[in-house]
């Protein structure tokens, strides 16, 4: 799994139906330093993850494997928010804090 | 499956349904030397014994989910055994 910032939405009314009812977030890549990387993806979103919000999502099959994403055209689903990252001992973010 | 060392840890107590107890930790990859090469990354840990430090082997894209008692969850990635021993006489030395 991938570390990222939500930083956007993605609004689409003509899609795949198989589409419909699901979120979509524009992610982009957070480091263990904290900075935003380059380069962004659009997942799908299973935990209900806000802007702004540090999230983990996994690529792939994988993403399918969510009651929300099971069967659908999934390939990146945000499944996890992040609450600490810890690195060799460093807080690296905090939820509400960093 | 790949090498890679445990260099810390994740907590996220909003998830995925199924991923309740599972652990995350925070691997660097490394190369066949066992050198780091590439960006770390999250993975959960199925042994439920890695700790900071060690190295371990890790399994990626769906078959990672088969790790976990749950395996209808959303993970890519899974840490399936902790290493003692790495014995590769054939491997050349250097490129």
């Amino acid at each position: 799994m991938q570390l990222a910032q939500v930083v956007g939405t993605v609004v689409a009314t003509q899609k795949s139906q198989r589409l419909d009812g699901l979120k979509m977030l524009i992610l982009r890549p957070f480091g263990l330093d904290g900075k935003l990387g380059s380069g962004y993806l659009v997942a799908l979103d299973s935990v209900g993850a806000g802007l702004g919000e540090v999230v983990l999502y996994c690529t792939g099959s994988s993403a399918r494997q969510t009651e929300a994403t099971k069967d659908r055209p999934a390939d990146a689903v945000i499944m996890a928010i992040v609450d600490t990252v810890e690195v060799g001992g460093d807080v690296k973010y905090q939820k509400g804090k960093t | 499956m790949k090498f890679a060392w445990v260099i810390g840890t994740l907590v996220s107590t909003r998830k995925a349904e199924g991923l309740e107890g599972v652990k995350f930790l925070i691997v660097q990859p490394l190369d066949e030397r066992r050198l780091p090469s590439g960006e770390p990354y999250v993975a959960v840990d199925a042994t439920r014994q890695a700790g900071l430090g060690e190295l371990v082997f890790v399994v990626a894209s769906r078959e990672a989910a088969l790790s976990l008692d749950e395996s209808f969850v959303p993970v890519d990635a899974a840490i399936v055994g902790i290493v003692d021993d790495v014995h590769a006489p054939l491997l050349p030395e250097e490129e």
